[in-house]
């Protein structure tokens, strides 16, 4: 077992090493930021000052080096916007978006679980077909559509629901508040989750039921009530380390078109932002910082996965 | 296991000899939503193609007033600046296809390659093969387009390549683990004893025996591609107007007057969109069923 994690580990770093270098080549293909600069209006010498100073004049592969090795000193480096430190801008943007992605994942998984089990126990039942076709609804629905339908709903036809930001403007929040500005950012998040998620878990369910041990837990004649609640659920844990890992990604995903609807303070609205003001300090950050949260997942869920199953093998 | 089969016991004349084909065809007729989910994608398809002919309207012309609601003259209304809603739509649907279609043949292709040179070769090809395509699954996928697209300047073909470049891991490792299995069956060694050349034992033996999976997750690919490309055109990042795709049409819906009194701007390309990903999920997962070797009748 030891084993096993301590390789999943060493197959990690060659990978987190190969993601910094990802993030580079891309911003290197981005251009220079220089390019802002440029106009009319400014000299080239003074172009000039400010590549020696933002390190530009130096070769590539110096300036990977130089770059990754702040990163190890936690420095990700300054944006060419508003001249903040990158980690700083994440850090203060961190907590919206992870309120967000942590309650999107706990209602997608509250419904999705019963939903997908339910699905597989009572299979090709009326029940079952309900379910299968919304969750093909929830895969299929794109994101911001889905928000725009609420919005019009729940903001313009109904008034419920506050259709932007975190809190209401002029005030100072206070937790009903925050949760009343999360209400449809979380019903999007957590319906497109759970599209694939049920599929997932009703099938791991479906194959669950047809192992030889449920059959014979069948066959002693416990009934059919406990042949699922003993047997079958205990099993069914498993699948469900898998999706948590699978969900983690598209959480941040959907985080950045969902925050970009419905103009949530967190990570996705600040990517946004800068990608469209080209700010490549903050964009390489952001990139950097989600594939790293993805891989780190991955490896807890292999070894969660590994500690729950004694059969599995690294192959 | 496809999610919607019926009557699976009903067929009388499933032991009659029939072609592979046939077989298929019956299976997948079994599931009742994925039949109809082909003729309403069929007949999407062919207003698609057809919209030169059938639009009333040219689709990039002023041809009426700001923003009127739907009327006999413009079936779907006209939007802010007076172009027909219809023709408009009916040559994003053109446009949203073309990107899936090709983004998804893109991918499938380099996904294939990948996958076949790392399953059937191993050693250090395969390492880094999928050492690449795990940090390439890393970055979330959406993260990764929208900054391909911000780089690249956004624009029709931009985005099709752009998809087709970052979409292909989850292929790559189906083909591979595919082809790892089939490499230890008997006629693929028998292959290699006899001495067969490699384009040989890995085109015309390997690869038709994995199209099947590889069609099944194309179609979820094709799904894919046509809502990130909506997303993309959506934020402003896709294929740019005046050229109408069914996300950029959405675009208009973040404003606020559209949103809220001009519905027929935004609903009618939205729910296109809905129904066709919807339709090829569920040819998808009836496709799963009826290439099913081991699916019974």
């Amino acid at each position: 077992m030891g084993k096993y994690i301590l390789k999943r580990i060493l197959i990690a770093i060659p990978v987190l090493f190969g993601i910094t270098l990802i993030d580079y080549a891309i911003m290197c293909l981005a251009g220079s930021p220089l390019e802002m600069l440029q106009g009319p209006r400014v000299s080239e010498a003074a172009v000039e000052a400010k590549a020696i100073a933002l390190g530009l004049d130096k070769p590539f592969y110096i300036q990977y080096f130089v770059w990754l090795g702040q990163i190890l000193h936690g420095n990700l480096g300054y944006s060419i916007k508003s001249y903040q430190s990158v980690s700083s801008m994440i850090a203060s943007h961190l907590g919206p978006t992870l309120l967000l992605m942590g309650v999107s994942l706990i209602i997608s998984l509250l419904f999705s679980i019963p939903a997908g089990i339910y699905s597989a126990v009572h299979q090709y039942s009326k029940g079952d077909y309900t379910v299968v076709t919304v969750s093909f609804l929830g895969s299929s629905i794109p994101g911001f559509f889905l928000s725009l339908l609420l919005v019009y709903i729940f903001t313009v036809k109904l008034g419920w629901l506050p259709s932007s930001g975190m809190t209401t403007l002029g005030t100072d929040g206070g937790a009903l508040d925050v949760i009343r500005h999360m209400v449809m950012p979380v019903i999007v998040l957590s319906f497109s989750m759970a599209g694939s998620t049920i599929r997932y878990i009703r099938s791991a369910v479906l194959e669950i039921l047809q192992q030889d041990y449920l059959r014979t837990a069948r066959a002693k004649g416990i009934g059919h009530f406990r042949v699922i609640n003993k047997h079958a659920l205990r099993n069914a844990l498993l699948p469900i380390i898998t999706v948590i890992g699978m969900e983690i990604p598209m959480l941040f995903g959907g985080s950045i078109i969902i925050e970009q609807v419905f103009s949530w303070p967190g990570l996705g609205l600040m990517t946004m932002s800068a990608i469209s003001n080209r700010d490549y300090p903050v964009i390489m950050g952001v990139c950097l910082l989600s594939a790293v949260v993805v891989l780190v997942a991955n490896l807890v869920t292999d070894i969660l996965y590994a500690l729950a199953d004694p059969t599995i093998q690294l192959d | 296991m496809g999610i919607f089969r019926k009557n699976q016991y009903k067929n009388k004349n499933s032991l009659h000899n029939e072609s592979y084909l046939q077989t298929v065809w019956r299976r997948f007729k079994r599931h009742r939503l994925a039949a109809v989910s082909l003729i309403v994608l069929a007949v999407i398809i062919g207003a698609a193609l057809l919209a030169p002919v059938i639009a009333p309207y040219d689709p990039t012309a002023i041809v009426g007033g700001f923003s009127q609601p739907p009327s006999w003259k413009f079936w779907l209304g006209t939007d802010q600046i007076g172009r027909d809603m219809l023709s408009r739509l009916l040559y994003a649907t053109r446009i949203s296809l073309l990107v899936g279609v090709m983004a998804t043949l893109i991918s499938t292709l380099i996904g294939v390659l990948l996958g076949l040179i790392a399953g059937y070769f191993g050693g250090i090809a395969d390492m880094v093969i999928m050492r690449f395509t795990d940090m390439v699954m890393s970055f979330p996928y959406i993260l990764l387009v929208l900054v391909a697209a911000a780089i690249f300047s956004p624009g029709l073909w931009n985005i099709i390549l752009i998809l087709g470049f970052v979409d292909w891991p989850g292929v790559a490792r189906l083909v591979r683990s595919n082809v790892l299995n089939l490499r230890e069956t008997n006629f693929v060694k028998g292959d290699i004893v006899a001495g067969m050349p490699l384009r040989h034992i890995l085109f015309s033996e390997i690869l038709p025996n994995t199209a099947a999976p590889i069609l099944v997750y194309a179609t979820s690919v094709l799904a894919l591609s046509i809502l990130d490309e909506a997303a993309l055109s959506f934020l402003g990042q896709g294929v740019q107007p005046p050229t109408p795709s069914l996300g950029n049409m959405l675009n208009g819906a973040q404003s606020l007057t559209v949103l809220t009194s001009q519905p027929w701007l935004w609903i009618p390309p939205g729910l296109l969109i809905v129904v066709i990903v919807m339709s090829i999920n569920f040819i998808g997962d009836a496709l799963r069923d009826a290439l099913d070797p081991n699916g019974g009748r």
